[in-house]
């Protein structure tokens, strides 16, 4: 491969969360599922911007985190400023757990992820009921973030996976 | 003293999350977060320049995402293109087999209009059918348990107001709620905010759709109590709000468990353009 090629490789791996998450918001990857009588949305940004948070916030700038946000909020029609918000809060919390505990574990991730989406959870649906009377059946809110909570663990996987081939790639550049 | 030593932690450990900038990060999480706030009070401006502003930003973000998008779109257009063509294959097959007589509907059809346009300008009454429409794309489709909305490619530019009715062919889908520049949200028919006064024929009884969150059935609401509505009436837009133009068929009455929906006409998944009314 060509010094060139190599480089822009390298920065595609570096920057992969990045791409993810503006993809998702960009595209309204978070996923609506209608089933039966249940109509819930999994969000998946919440996952991985949870994930990088606590485990390497340097992949996942905290400026991009905002402005992945404000896209968001303009592509789904919320009130700008409010998934902003909410993803913030979910990095305040991820980077609080990341200073507070020597141990990682995937369960440890796992339940630490239920209370944040949770807190978040809750924020979003007090300002967008209270401040801008927006409709939000409560039931449905509650199932998504429950969905959410219970699929973390396979990206949990899948991003261990990517933040491998991230390191090995780094250690390559240190090494050259 | 332990009780005191954990305080002091817990102020390192938010002091440290909140104002320190690590060596990638450029902003720190309070910045952003009051940043958020100030931006999130913005949405109390609705008019002047702050407006213009996030007028202009939306459509930025909205061709944006859909130039990202086009490669997952036609992805998806194919899926849907195969499956189409291989009903219309069973359709075919099936039609060669019946006789439609179409010549003596066509005829039939061209003497009923005839008569409508006699008996209107009997009565003096104005022409329903506006030919006001744009063809436009649709630039994303988005669906969520909250809103289910399309955005297309005319704005305020080309004449397009709030309240305008869309239709994906002859058939109502929704109107439009929000107008950037070159951009506007149309809510369908099917979300659970929308509202739309309509007339079911063949004996004129007046009700109100309600979306429901279902891609192909709606609710509804306000049918007087004697009411005469059976199975395969048709559901037109009625017009009495003033905004939408009346006689656009949404769909027909269909009965679950002795409920009464309207079972939609038109397709929700496979919406590509629509008609939007403007007016001068």
């Amino acid at each position: 491969m060509s010094l060139f090629a190599n480089r822009i490789y390298s920065k595609t791996i570096t920057s992969l969360p990045t791409l993810i998450l503006f993809l998702v918001v960009i595209l309204g990857l978070n996923q609506n599922i209608i089933y039966k009588d249940f109509n819930f949305i999994i969000n998946f940004s919440y996952i991985i911007i949870f994930f990088w948070s606590l485990k390497k916030p340097e992949h996942l700038g905290y400026g991009l985190i905002f402005f992945a946000g404000i896209i968001n909020d303009v592509v789904q029609s919320l009130p700008i400023g409010i998934s902003s918000l909410g993803y913030l809060l979910l990095s305040v919390i991820g980077a609080f757990i990341r200073n507070r505990s020597i141990i990682y574990n995937l369960i440890y991730d796992w339940i630490s992820f239920f209370i944040a989406i949770l807190i978040v959870g809750s924020v979003n649906y007090i300002i967008l009921t209270t401040i801008f009377k927006i409709p939000i059946v409560y039931e449905s809110l509650i199932l998504g973030l429950f969905v959410t909570f219970l699929i973390y663990p396979i990206f949990f996987k899948i991003f261990i996976w990517i933040d491998n081939i991230v390191l090995i790639k780094q250690n390559d550049k240190k090494n050259r | 003293m332990s009780r005191e030593m954990g305080r002091d932690d817990l102020v390192i450990s938010a002091r440290s999350i909140f104002l320190n900038k690590s060596n990638r990060q450029k902003f720190s999480l309070l910045t952003l977060i009051v940043v958020s706030i100030i931006v999130l009070s913005l949405e109390y401006f609705k008019t002047g320049p702050i407006n213009h502003f996030r007028s202009v930003a939306k459509d930025a973000v909205f061709k944006t995402s859909y130039v990202i998008s086009l490669p997952f779109l036609s992805l998806k257009n194919a899926y849907y293109g195969v499956s189409d063509l291989l009903k219309v294959y069973e359709e075919n097959k099936q039609l060669k087999i019946i006789d439609l007589n179409i010549d003596e509907l066509k005829l039939e059809n061209q003497f009923l209009k005839e008569e409508n346009l006699r008996l209107n300008a009997l009565i003096e009454e104005k022409n329903l059918f506006s030919n006001n429409y744009h063809l436009t794309k649709i630039l994303l489709d988005q669906e969520s348990p909250y809103l289910r909305s399309i955005v297309i490619n005319k704005g305020f530019k080309h004449d397009i107001k709030i309240g305008s009715g869309v239709r994906s062919g002859s058939y109502f889908i929704g109107k439009v709620v929000g107008v950037n520049y070159l951009t506007s949200r149309v809510l369908l028919i099917n979300d659970l905010n929308s509202k739309i006064p309509v007339i079911i024929e063949p004996n004129g009884t007046s009700a109100i759709v309600s979306g429901n969150g279902s891609k192909f059935n709606g609710d509804i609401e306000y049918l007087p109590e004697k009411d005469q509505v059976e199975e395969g009436y048709i559901v037109y837009t009625s017009g009495a709000d003033g905004i939408i133009s009346s006689g656009i068929p949404i769909g027909k009455i269909n009965i679950i468990n002795n409920k009464k929906y309207v079972k939609f006409f038109a397709d929700f998944d496979q919406l590509k353009f629509v008609k939007v009314y403007f007016k001068k």
